[in-house]
């Protein structure tokens, strides 16, 4: 029975719905459905000792959509073009100066909590998409598998916190929110920056692309001043 | 019929991107590659928005559950991660915080200051 694809497919779906029912429900952001269904199914596993590749047989398929999906962001990034032109020189300082600010953050954070090195470089690129978030690991000496532990903490809570935080600093303008999602958390950061308008959603997902190519270039560079 | 035609589209870009990232043997993932081929290709009207809107509507609409997976796949990692979970935690989202408030304000900033 579980050595289907259908069976990764199936519990996928029925626990995300689930978590989306939860979340409606109580209204809690952080009970929110990706968080719900990973911990789910994640129980499930265990509790019937099936190993992660028996489920990613099915698992597998919905990662796949991870390409076409980052693949499509350029289509709200085409409607906004104009929006991306006149704001050119706001939206990439502010990309370079939050992806800074990461891996500085990070690396110093990691340091005073008393992280192996190991760790710590496996975390530096946390705040940026999976496919290049894992490639930077690599390349700096982090361990790939961390990367990800780190990146989907970055997106789950960055993207349940980022309204309440943008609110506390009183950023309000929907470029600057939209940025402010997709540079500190990715496709996950977007999916919230998308239920609050299409410019921020238009916005945060161009900003993946951008802080993901600006991490490649910047974080040999700052890793060398401050190790 | 249309649904196909937009998957040929999209799958084709993704495609071209990827060889493209070998020939070139770049650093840049292949995903991001074939968001700037789009990009390109609308710009230039070679795709028009039509032909791919209703995929791209879909997949955005359900960006957050192809992340189920790679979430599942930290089961991997738990014995690495042993007594270190709390920590990660706190620096995770204490950096977050961080990037959220540096980002966003001086977007805002440079917008403000601009559009005086």
């Amino acid at each position: 029975m579980f050595d289907s694809p259908y069976f990764g497919l199936v519990i996928s779906i029925l626990f995300f719905e689930l978590g989306i029912i939860i979340n409606k429900k109580t209204k809690i952001a952080i009970l929110n459905p990706l968080l719900i269904s990973i911990i789910a199914i994640i129980g499930v596993l265990q509790f019937f000792d099936i190993d992660f590749e028996t489920y990613n047989q099915g698992g597998s398929l919905i990662s796949f959509l991870l390409g076409p999906a980052t693949v499509v962001l350029a289509v709200p990034l085409y409607k906004q073009i104009k929006l991306v032109k006149k704001n050119f020189v706001s939206i990439l300082f502010g990309i370079l100066l939050g992806s800074s600010s990461a891996v500085i953050s990070t690396w110093y954070l990691s340091s005073w909590f008393g992280l192996s090195e190991e760790i710590r470089l496996s975390l530096v690129p946390k705040s940026v998409t999976t496919p290049i978030g894992i490639e930077i690991s690599d390349s700096i000496g982090g361990i790939p598998s961390i990367t990800i532990v780190g990146i989907v903490i970055a997106g789950i809570l960055g993207a349940v916190i980022g309204p309440y935080v943008l609110k506390l600093f009183k950023i309000d303008d929907p470029i600057a929110v939209g940025i402010s999602f997709g540079t500190s958390s990715h496709g996950m950061g977007t999916t919230k920056a998308i239920e609050l308008g299409e410019t921020e959603g238009a916005m945060s997902g161009i900003a993946i692309g951008i802080a993901g190519l600006i991490s490649v270039m910047i974080i040999p560079i700052i890793l060398k001043f401050i190790t | 019929m249309k649904m196909l035609r937009q998957a040929l589209i999209i799958l084709g870009i993704c495609l071209l991107a990827e060889v493209i990232q070998q020939i070139f043997s770049l650093t840049i993932p292949a995903n991001v590659i074939g968001m700037i081929l789009l990009l390109l290709f609308l710009l230039s009207g070679i795709v028009k928005v039509e032909m791919v809107e209703d995929s791209a509507r879909f997949l955005l609409k359900h960006l957050a559950f192809f992340f189920v997976p790679a979430g599942v796949s930290l089961m991997n990692n738990f014995e690495m991660l042993k007594g270190n979970w709390l920590r990660i935690f706190a620096v995770v989202i204490i950096s977050t915080i961080i990037v959220q408030v540096v980002t966003g304000c001086s977007v805002q900033y440079i917008n403000l200051r601009r559009g005086k």
